[in-house]
């Protein structure tokens, strides 16, 4: 049996995390959500809408005592920023967790890492349980965990682009390395990736818009749950070594007829 | 008086708790996180912090992200 994940002092039976953007209506959520078998969801951080009061709530479709939440940083380009939208997140009362985002640059959304490493020493000072999304850096990943984060979350690839793990080989390295989980944020586009990411080790793999905009997200995220599983068996079963330029045959030299 | 709820001025009786406040739009304290001139207001001070004239309040919920 596979052990469950911990981050912080939270346990998670599930190694998906859910994003609660971008889908077709709030109930198509609900159902994909159901559906990836998850059980921590992330959600963003805004100004209530106050000139809209028709519009439904997020919360009204998200059973809070099933789902662990996770509020991101998104959009947050200063570590004042980033901190201000945690502490407010944290006192709506729902979680202490934050996914952390200081982002550096507004067309590939990577993050600014010393913003990053900052503001997770400083969130952790607090109380928090940090979660920050990172890029693929090991040294950047060591000095998280150094600074206190309860995971890293580095990218397979550029938010919402849907390309997969770029650099497989950077995820296996941190993954090496790293004491606390490795979550791998953003990039996703298929099951296939999920499982990529799963069998190079990662602890999970958290996705939003992989689901929300396919063309079925309730079956894309049944998808999702069962390549994260099949993904981490492959990993714990061992992999064979990888053979390059000969091949190996499976069937016996011996007995063959003249 | 007048307020800058969420960016907005807004004209308020004087006076007013954050409870008020938030029972006037129609919203439950417990979905929400209230911000007071830069600084938390504890969900526990809702009744008793007035508010005052030239106050800037920041009302933030959660909405759908990755």
């Amino acid at each position: 049996m596979d052990k469950t994940l911990k981050i912080g002092k939270y346990e998670f039976k599930s190694r998906l995390f859910v994003g609660t953007g971008k889908y077709p209506s709030f109930q198509i959520m609900k159902e994909a959500l159901e559906a990836s078998g998850t059980d921590c969801v992330t959600v963003a951080v805004r100004r209530v809408n106050l000139t809209d009061k028709s519009k439904e709530s997020l919360l009204d479709y998200i059973d809070t005592k099933r789902y662990q939440i996770l509020p991101n940083t998104a959009g947050c380009y200063t570590v004042d920023e980033a901190v201000r939208t945690a502490r407010l997140a944290r006192e709506v009362g729902l979680s202490d967790m934050i996914k952390l985002e200081v982002i550096g640059d507004e067309k590939t959304l990577y993050p600014d890492l010393s913003g990053l490493i900052e503001a997770t020493k400083i969130l952790v000072k607090e109380g928090f349980t940090v979660l920050p999304y990172t890029s693929d850096d090991l040294v950047t990943a060591l000095r998280l965990q150094d600074a206190g984060a309860a995971c890293v979350m580095p990218l397979g690839a550029p938010i919402g682009s849907g390309l997969g793990l770029t650099n497989p080989m950077n995820i296996r390295i941190i993954v090496s390395r790293m004491k606390v989980p490795v979550i791998v944020d953003a990039g996703v586009g298929t099951a296939s990736d999920v499982a990529v990411a799963m069998e190079s080790g990662a602890d999970g793999v958290l996705l939003n818009t992989g689901i929300a905009l396919a063309q079925d997200p309730v079956n894309m995220a049944r998808a999702m749950k069962l390549a994260c599983a099949s993904g981490r068996l492959a990993y714990l079963a061992g992999r064979i070594p990888r053979k390059y330029f000969m091949a190996e045959a499976s069937s016996p030299k011996e007995g063959k007829i003249d | 008086m007048k307020i800058t709820l969420n960016g907005n001025i807004r004209e308020i009786n004087s006076g007013a708790t954050v409870k008020a406040l938030l029972d006037s739009l129609n919203l439950k304290p417990e979905t929400v996180a209230v911000e007071l001139n830069l600084a938390i207001v504890p969900k526990n001070e809702y009744d008793a912090r007035r508010l005052n004239d030239g106050d800037k309040i920041e009302i933030i919920s959660f909405v759908g992200g990755g």
